[in-house]
């Protein structure tokens, strides 16, 4: 718990901070407010971002369900990330476990025709299980050939997504009287439910159901670290390989078995957002999602709480992001910026320490991967 | 236009003060005295003091030896002298005038070198370029002036009789050779008090009686030498005086003259220590290790092992002693499971174990103390009960095959916590809070308290603290007197010497005598470690 509170106050000083940047950045780049030299207007432009940033990701019911809608694919990916740093491997192809699982579950979402609650179950396990297949192909080139998993994860990346447009070409895919890469939609049935579905006619709140199957995938990641045999190889192995192996693990099998993991949070991100968030497949299906998972697994420190708690502030600067770029003048890139600053700021811990005078000698590092001469 | 000239400045300016610093101790014959002193020195870190109101002065022309425990404060305290920490209380002074180092480049400037225990070296450079890395002698246009370097390290070299190749590469020297690439830099950097730390922990012993040829060739000229050390028998065999630090306070001074081993062991722990292995003479049952022929071949393909036979009884403590690097290692990974062999055959309590994994191994009555507790014996990142089940998670005990049963593996935690003296305030606490000595009891309670036939131990002791070697070495003699089979590989030969009923000494991969430890002596020993052979009479011993 003092562990935990001690993450969330670098994570928090990290955000201060960067948005301390952040206003500096609006300013500078505010060319008329320079040119006249008036500050108030200045500083009015930076408030009135940061307070429909705000306001877009927390204020009302619309923006939470904005919120809730960006962390679900982040969070899953995230989960995909921090469970192969805890291997002690760096999984960089939640783009492509997210493209697979998103196909499989596609599949099951409109090859069968049951009822809700059997298809959605289903259709989120066939993603899993699509996901898996994927990342454990990266995870048996590692421990049979010792291919880098660096490597291997960025071309299956582009492996799966020439293979899903290839496959949105396919007449099994492809939507009646469309020319593009666009998968016909599945069945309502293997719709995963809308959150705020009982608010009747607000169909702007697009929150879906692959939150909560996203709360309870870091549920299960928790487990299976601090509960489960399996969990603690993967730790004991991801700390270190070698008293792992002397301790008689097989190594090699943990590698697999953490990419099987990686894989199937991944392939559950596809798959969330194929059946909750899209209910149709397109090649920009994964998105950049992907690749921030990376930085929300290392703001996380690769933990549970630690991943949930920065999916939540990823998702939460992507909604509020776009209601500060329809209200102010200030674009949605700042956003991109204001993500990078806070990495940053994680990853260098000092510097946070120095800004804010926070005396304290240890700094928690968190767990990530080995580097290449593993 | 301006800068580079600027810089070509500044750099000539230092070569000159370089040169100059050369010519004239070449002239004087020794540099001039200096005195320098450590008032009452205090550092904290959250949670432990590390030094307490330390007092300490070194003069040029003595050596002075620093002895302590791990986690006494030694290497805090050099670290305070180096500039790197700065102190909470008290000041150094130099020749009686106080003196402030904020950086590691005061500490230089003020004629302070460090040699430190891990070298500071770029292993594919040539020992020039990496003594003058940092202060290089440039031509024109900043070009490095390799010859100018060449033959800085050739004088300096040659009047300290270190013996050096200007041109070698770093990686392809031994370590000791490396040890004094360290001490040429230190020395052209003008040094005239020197620390060394913990510098003969990497050492062959014929590399330590050089090390200390060439301390006494520093004191000839007029240096001062600061000796951090854990080994008793080198404080005074080299030191002028001797510093015993505890728990980071001066706990006392000894003269090496008249000082025993004993006593200062005693100022360092505390307490009486017991220095040599109290046993009882071996009663060897049934062969429990067997080892037929045994050859391995790494990768480059040399034979590392070389058709080694031997048994190890019940009940015995078989030592292999041999210099670092003459198939040990390789030995023990093979015996464990962790390395293919390439022919032989190795059984343990009559089953054939010869290509058993290490799970296998494990659970067929295989104790095994790994050589390097941090990289291959601990999770350090683990707490210290993770670590206590680490190879026996998976037993019934610990696993239903699905969940651990925490509950369990904290009560058998807190158990040999208790019973193996592990020094801790909670086991749930990262295995990398311990000191060494505690880490390694973590390891030797983790292994022997399991169900086994062979404890396989390598390098049981080494760089921990006296009163842990003490306790393991009971543990282990405890072990053998239960009927448990007992193999040490140790390059301590002390070490081997004291433990062991049974000597066999390897050589290039094979193992070239078998002594009896009480009946030869640590001299005979050593020629067969070093590939000779002792006179007849001696040999008619083994």
């Amino acid at each position: 718990m003092k562990d935990l509170l001690k993450s969330l106050r670098y994570t928090l000083l990290a955000l201060v901070a960067s948005l301390l940047v952040g206003a500096i950045i609006i300013v500078i780049t505010d060319v008329d407010a320079l040119k006249s030299g008036d500050f108030g207007k200045a500083f009015s432009t930076v408030f009135n971002a940061y307070k429909s940033l705000f306001q877009g990701s927390f204020w009302g019911v619309r923006s939470i369900s904005n919120t809730i809608a960006g962390t679900t694919p982040l969070l899953l990916s995230g989960l995909a990330v921090s469970i192969a740093f805890k291997g002690g491997l760096f999984n960089i192809g939640a783009t492509g476990q997210m493209l697979a699982g998103g196909m499989t579950s596609l599949w099951v979402g409109f090859a069968f025709d049951g009822p809700g609650w059997l298809q959605v179950p289903l259709a989120v396990a066939a993603g899993a299980i699509g996901g898996a297949i994927f990342g454990g192909i990266a995870g048996l080139l590692k421990a049979r050939t010792g291919a880098h998993e660096v490597i291997t994860t960025i071309m299956l990346n582009s492996i799966a997504s020439f293979l899903v447009l290839w496959l949105l070409k396919t007449t099994l895919f492809q939507r009646e009287g469309r020319p593009d890469p666009i998968s016909k939609p599945i069945s309502e049935a293997s719709r995963l439910p809308r959150l705020f579905g009982f608010l009747d006619g607000r169909v702007d709140l697009v929150a879906h159901a692959g939150f909560i199957v996203a709360l309870l995938a870091t549920l299960f990641y928790w487990w299976l670290l601090k509960r489960t045999t399996v969990g603690f190889e993967l730790r004991a192995t991801g700390l270190n390989s070698d008293a792992a192996k002397y301790a008689g693990m097989k190594t090699k099998s943990l590698m697999v078995i953490a990419m099987l993991f990686a894989g199937g949070f991944a392939g559950m991100a596809g798959a969330t957002e194929v059946l909750g968030t899209y209910g149709y497949a397109s090649t920009s299906l994964a998105g950049n999602i992907g690749f921030d998972a990376i930085a929300v697994a290392l703001l996380g420190q690769s933990s549970p709480i630690g991943t949930l708690v920065s999916a939540l502030l990823f998702g939460a600067l992507q909604a509020g992001g776009r209601s500060m770029q329809a209200n102010t003048d200030v674009p949605v890139d700042l956003i991109i910026v204001l993500r990078a600053l806070i990495v940053m700021f994680v990853a260098a811990p000092l510097l946070v320490k120095a800004m804010f005078r926070v005396k304290s000698q240890v700094v928690s590092q968190g767990q990530t991967f080995r580097g290449w001469g593993g | 236009m301006f800068l580079p000239r600027v810089r070509d400045g500044l750099v000539n300016f230092l070569i000159e003060r370089l040169a100059s610093s050369l010519f004239s101790a070449t002239h004087c014959g020794v540099d001039p005295k200096m005195k320098l002193e450590l008032r009452g020195i205090t550092k904290r870190f959250p949670g432990v003091v590390a030094n307490d109101d330390v007092n300490l002065s070194i003069s040029t022309g003595e050596v002075l030896a620093l002895v302590g425990e791990n986690g006494a404060g030694k290497s805090t305290l050099m670290n305070v002298l180096y500039g790197l920490y700065k102190a909470d209380e008290g000041e150094i002074l130099i020749d009686d005038s106080a003196v402030r180092f904020t950086s590691p480049a005061d500490a230089i400037s003020a004629g302070i070198g460090m040699v430190h225990q891990h070298f500071m070296l770029v292993p594919v450079f040539t020992v020039a370029e990496n003594v003058v890395l940092g202060i290089e002698p440039t031509k024109r246009f900043g070009a490095l002036d390799i010859d100018k370097a060449r033959q800085l390290v050739r004088e300096v070299s040659d009047r300290y009789n270190l013996d050096l190749d200007p041109d070698a590469i770093v990686e392809d020297l031994p370590v000791g050779v490396r040890q004094r690439v360290e001490i040429v830099k230190v020395l052209m950097r003008d040094a005239k008090i020197v620390v060394f730390d913990e510098p003969t922990a990497v050492l062959t012993p014929s590399e330590i009686i050089e090390f200390f040829s060439i301390v006494r060739t520093l004191i000839a000229a007029g240096k001062g030498v600061v000796f951090i050390t854990h080994k008793l028998k080198e404080a005074l065999t080299i030191a002028d005086r001797i510093n015993v630090l505890r728990r980071g306070k001066v706990a006392g001074a000894a003269d090496p003259k008249t000082a025993t081993e004993a006593q200062i062991a005693e100022m360092m722990v505390g307490r009486a220590v017991q220095l040599t292995v109290n046993k009882k003479p071996a009663t060897p049952g049934d062969a429990v290790l067997n080892v037929q022929n045994l050859s391995v071949v790494d990768p480059d393909g040399r034979k590392v092992v070389d058709d080694i036979s031997f048994v190890v009884h019940a009940g015995e403590i078989v030592g292999v002693a041999g210099v670092q690097g003459n198939g040990q290692t390789e030995l023990v990974e093979t015996l464990s499971g962790l390395r293919r062999l390439n022919s032989g055959q190795i059984t343990l309590d009559g089953k054939d174990v010869t290509h058993s994994s290490p799970r296998d191994l494990h659970t067929s009555g295989m104790g095994h103390i790994p050589e390097d507790r941090q990289l291959q014996g601990l999770v350090t990142g683990m707490s210290i009960t993770e670590n206590l089940v680490l190879t026996r998670y998976h037993d019934g005990m610990f696993s239903d095959g699905v969940k651990m049963k925490w509950p369990k593996a904290k009560e058998i935690a807190k158990e040999l916590v208790a019973n193996y003296d592990i020094r801790t305030s909670d086991p749930e606490q990262l295995a990398s809070t311990l000191s060494g000595g505690n880490q390694q009891k973590v390891i030797v309670a983790r292994e022997l308290s399991r169900d086994i036939r062979l404890v396989l131990a390598a390098q049981p002791t080494r760089g921990i603290d006296v009163g842990s070697i003490e306790y393991i070495h009971e543990q282990i003699v405890k072990e053998r007197d239960s009927g448990t089979a007992v193999l040490i590989v140790s390059t301590e030969l002390d070490e081997v010497m004291a433990l062991s009923d049974r000597v066999l000494v390897m050589y290039r991969g094979k193992i070239v005598a078998e002594l009896d430890p009480k009946k030869v002596s640590h001299m005979d020993v050593g020629l067969y470690m070093a590939g000779s052979r002792p006179t007849e009479s001696a040999g008619a011993k083994s």
